[in-house]
């Protein structure tokens, strides 16, 4: 246990900022967050890969460059911890399971490659649920992940070691991917910025696919400044991934600092209930602080917001059992040797996959299944269409809509172990915004109970990040200000 | 074949449209022994001949060292993600256009089943909407088969089961793997039920292929397994449903489908002459033993779990792309058929014709009869001895055209432009011309010709009898006569045509 507050870090604008400038060194930056590992790493665990020697290196290479006066891109020297489901050519990449243990990729993901050209440095892979399925990282194949505001607690998840480990200071910023709240809720257990995208915002190539038409990547930030960065080094067009977005985007950067005066704020009158009294006191808050900036709240209902729950565990399944199918022994990862082929499919499964995710083999093999196809699968998309549309209409009366992120703050280890479906709840106010495919951000917006962070989500219409982060530096502004009062 | 498909309700009329009315008077002699009727739909697998694979960038390249043309996307590797190659978009609406289909929006749906080969666990394919749907292709006879679906899919890898018996996996001590040919493009074109014999299922086959060939799609070797083959076999009795099919697979020629198709049959109404019943099952032809043997039942075939591809945008060609493609598409097999039939007057399936457009030397007996040649005698010529030669024979067509002039104006007879052209091939063209008069070649004055004719009569008194009193067979032994005295240089038709004269 331990309420310890994460260690005063720089910010990624600022270290960036220092070390193209000359002031600060690289490989500086590189040992502070390296020393903060080694001081609590074996606490948390947030890690299952930490990159020294190859961030020493890369650090290096970028001071060698500011000293021979070249340009080093947005995010130079800037420390950041990736998911383990992103591809690393040469280096394990596992998503926290067995059945990939020792896996070497021989490729990149596209976002690693784009990290490299901005000048990001790759400290670690960290942990995850197995195959990005779960709320808590306690179904990683490798052990747990502690929050760093009470050990004895979760981080949420899936993407719980890169929340964990940007709240620690282990890294400035740092990468998940949300299928259906992995990087939202995890941001708001571990009290930092967590953002998923417009689906086909940033590329998915090399992204270990859990649910495809749900994944994206996002960052995790202390500050939404930070966010907006990184989330312009990844963005953009990719001919490796056929869903990427073909436009272009705009800085996200540039919009932070432009207020929310005269945008309308919704407020959805039929949202489930489930949120404790404590993140529901934060929500008002957030409403309130909005309306001071200048935003008008305006009631808006989604009617299909409820079904989404329903609908998400049948379609990210049937497609997770679709995506998973290629771990079968024969190519790579784990093979456990039987006397036919078929045997040596069920021993090395069997071997290498958790329960959590054989779970959900199962589910959704059994919802495309012959006879069983219409009844589950086909009408889950029916389901999702209509929270599309629902959505879509929202968003004509108002420009972004508030929600909690999590209903619940950080809850302790096994609180929820034994019953998937209370874990499934989890995310209940993150996941219809996967199924419509809009983009959703998480701020922290001061603590509930326990002294523990509480975050807000913000959503917003397709590719309208941009509104999504003005409201996100404005919470931040309101919660700095809410901070400093006596 | 509406007689096949339903059967009529008492009393009503039965309106049979025109093309029907043809296609069951050219499906003649159709039935098998017993009044069966063979009811055939085949399934072709072609592999489209692109740089690279349908979904990444490595090479599409038959007889490489084995795993040489890989990469994360074949090998389905974890976070690889396919990106559709749009000239293979391009060679499957050629295919498409070409079979007369509609070319329509379309999506790809993932087939999940697990095999080695099979990199992702799943092939990506077109399930309900494809990209060609309802087209039809002519036989050379004119039979219409019906084309259901041409649509674009991803080929898996090879393997090769070491050990145990027969090549296949049961049994085999080990299996290796070649992933080249995995995520090779392939375009899936299925028949509607439409073949009635096994000689149509062949001559289906060998058409098709002239077509893939023609619009540069494939080269659609069947040895290469560039070109795969699945049949579709039942049998019923006219009148009544179709029966239970069976699906014969491992078919690698033109021939083996014929044969595996006739055994199929025979196993089949063996059968329900016996009182058995036929199982809807896959059945593997034996190219040795020349059977076929159950590869899998019904009860074991693998449920798919067909859905969406997320991976992928649906497919939606412009109809300025479809009329491109439409518009691009050369001259097909049948058309170039029927042109030179009636260039020729000859019937656009007779054996010349159809040998001189399979070899595609039809373009150049078009041009020997623009140089004032005559093309009948063309076409026959180039059958004959332009084998060897391809689509473009070294015999300069003027050269040919002159020996064509030379014998309709009756200065060579058919016997002496046979050795002249003999001469033309071996020297790759010459002067026919200077050829004739070289082996003495003269055409002979008809005057010369009276008297050996007359000569002729004077010899054999019986047979002029014979042959004024109506008695063709007579002829013969007159013409011959003359024949062997002028040395073989008399033309046929002269002879003949002054016996007649003097017959009065």
């Amino acid at each position: 246990m331990s309420g310890a507050p994460a260690p005063q870090a720089a910010t990624a604008a600022a270290i960036a900022a220092q070390v193209r400038s000359g002031a600060l060194k690289a490989v500086d930056v590189v040992e502070q967050h390296l020393a903060r590992i080694d001081a609590r790493e074996g606490e948390i665990h947030a890690f299952n890969l930490v990159m020294a020697d190859q961030a020493r290196a890369a650090a290096a290479a970028i001071d060698a460059r500011v000293a021979a006066g070249e340009q080093v891109g947005p995010l130079a020297g800037v420390p950041i911890a990736l998911k383990d489901n992103m591809c690393t050519r040469g280096v394990p990449t596992t998503c926290s399971s067995k059945i990939l243990d020792g896996w070497r990729p021989p490729y990149d993901a596209t976002v690693v490659t784009k990290l490299a050209e901005a000048g990001a440095i790759v400290i670690g892979k960290t942990n995850l649920d197995e195959f990005a399925m779960g709320s808590s990282t306690e179904n990683s194949g490798f052990g747990p992940t502690r929050n760093p505001h009470d050990t004895s607690r979760v981080p949420g998840g899936s993407s719980g070691g890169s929340a964990a480990a940007v709240a620690a200071g282990f890294s400035a910023v740092s990468l998940g991917s949300d299928t259906g709240g992995s990087i939202r809720q995890p941001a708001a257990l571990c009290g930092v910025v967590g953002v998923k995208p417009t689906y086909g915002y940033v590329s998915r190539y090399g992204l270990i696919a859990f649910a495809s038409s749900l994944d994206q990547i996002g960052p995790f930030a202390t500050t939404v400044e930070d966010a907006a960065l990184v989330l312009d080094a990844i963005g953009g067009h990719d001919a490796h991934d056929s869903t990427s977005i073909p436009e272009s985007h705009p800085s996200l950067v540039d919009v932070l600092d432009r207020g929310v005066e005269g945008l309308r704020v919704g407020r959805i009158t039929d949202l489930p209930e489930g949120a404790d009294p404590d993140v529901v006191e934060r929500l008002e808050a957030a409403f309130d602080a909005l309306r001071a900036a200048g935003a008008t709240i305006v009631d808006v209902e989604v009617p299909a917001f409820g079904y989404a729950l329903t609908a998400y565990y049948l379609i990210a399944p049937a497609e997770a059992s679709s995506n998973l199918a290629r771990f079968d022994g024969v190519r790579f990862g784990l093979r456990v040797d039987s006397p036919d082929t078929n045997s040596m499919y069920s021993a090395t499964r069997a071997a290498g996959f958790g329960e959590e995710v054989k779970r959900r083999i199962m589910l959704g093999t059994y919802a495309l299944s012959a006879g069983y196809y219409d009844a589950y699968y086909g009408r889950a998309l029916k389901v999702r269409k209509l929270i599309h549309d629902d959505f879509a209409r929202a968003y004509q009366s108002a420009d972004v809509l508030l929600t909690p992120t999590s209903p619940t703050v950080a809850f302790p280890f096994g609180a929820k172990g034994d019953n998937p479906l209370a874990m499934y709840l989890c995310d209940l106010y993150t996941i219809p915004t996967n199924l419509a495919g809009h983009p959703g951000m998480s701020v922290p917006f001061g603590t509930g109970a326990d002294g523990l962070p509480v975050g807000v989500q913000i959503l917003a219409g397709t590719l309208d990040e941009p509104t999504m982060f003005r409201v996100g530096a404005a919470l931040e502004r309101a919660a700095a200000s809410e901070g400093s009062r006596p | 074949m509406s007689q096949a498909t339903s059967t009529p309700a008492p009393g009503a009329v039965q309106v049979r449209t025109d093309r029907e009315v043809h296609d069951d008077a050219l499906h003649a002699d159709r039935l098998l022994e017993g009044g069966w009727e063979l009811i055939v739909g085949l399934e072709v697998h072609v592999e489209l001949d692109t740089a690279t694979k349908l979904f990444s960038a490595s090479p599409n390249r038959f007889g490489d060292d084995p795993n040489t043309n890989i990469d994360p996307v074949t090998l389905g590797l974890p976070g690889a993600l396919p990106v559709l190659n749009k000239h293979a978009v391009e060679l499957a609406m050629r295919i498409g256009a070409a079979l007369n289909c509609t070319i329509q929006a379309c999506t790809f749906h993932r087939k999940n089943y697990f095999y080695p080969d099979m990199p992702k666990a799943y092939q990506i394919s077109q399930y309900d909407q494809p990209l060609n749907v309802d087209g039809f292709l002519d036989l050379p006879n004119g039979v219409r088969i019906g084309v259901e679906r041409a649509h674009l899919e991803e080929d898996t890898g090879k393997s090769t089961h070491v050990g145990g018996s027969g090549g296949r996996i049961h049994g085999s001590d080990y299996s290796l793997i070649d992933f080249n040919r995995a995520g090779v493009p392939l375009v899936e074109i299925v028949s509607r039920p439409d073949i009635r014999t096994s000689e149509e299922a062949r001559q289906y086959v060998t058409e098709l292929r002239a077509i893939l060939v023609a619009v540069g799609a494939s080269d659609a070797k069947m040895e290469e397994g560039s070109m795969r083959c699945d049949a579709n076999v039942s049998v019923h009795k006219p009148g009544t449903p179709f029966g239970t099919r069976c699906e014969i697979k491992n078919v690698n020629s033109v021939r083996s489908l014929g044969r595996a198709i006739d055994y199929e049959a025979r196993r089949q109404i063996a059968m329900i002459e016996a009182g058995e019943t036929v199982r809807q099952e896959t059945r593997h032809w034996d190219e040795n033993d020349g059977r076929t043997h159950t590869l899998r039942t019904k009860e074991d075939a693998d449920d798919y779990r067909y859905f969406l591809e997320p991976d992928l945008v649906p497919l939606e060609p412009s109809a300025q792309w479809i009329a491109e493609v439409r518009e691009a598409l050369p001259l097909l097999p049948g058309a170039r058929r029927a042109r030179l039939g009636e260039l020729t007057a000859m019937a656009p399936d007779s054996e010349a014709i159809m040998v001189v457009v399979e070899r595609g030397q039809d373009e150049y007996v078009e041009a020997v009869g623009h140089l004032g040649g005559d093309i009948g005698r063309a076409v026959v010529h180039v059958k004959e001895a332009f084998a060897e030669q391809g689509s473009e024979p070294a015999v300069p067509a003027t050269d040919l055209a002159l020996l064509t002039k030379l014998e309709v104006s009756g200065k060579l007879t058919a016997t002496q432009a046979k050795t002249v052209l003999a001469e033309l091939v071996a020297n790759g063209g010459g002067d026919a011309e200077a050829i004739a008069a070289a082996k003495g070649f003269e055409a002979m004055d008809t005057s010369a010709l009276e008297a050996m004719v007359d000569q002729a009569i004077a010899a054999q008194p019986d047979a002029w009898a014979k042959y004024c009193a109506g008695e063709g067979k007579a002829m013969g032994a007159l013409v011959g006569a003359v024949m062997k005295a002028s040395q073989g240089k008399a033309d046929g038709k002269i002879v003949t045509a002054l016996l007649e004269q003097k017959k009065g």
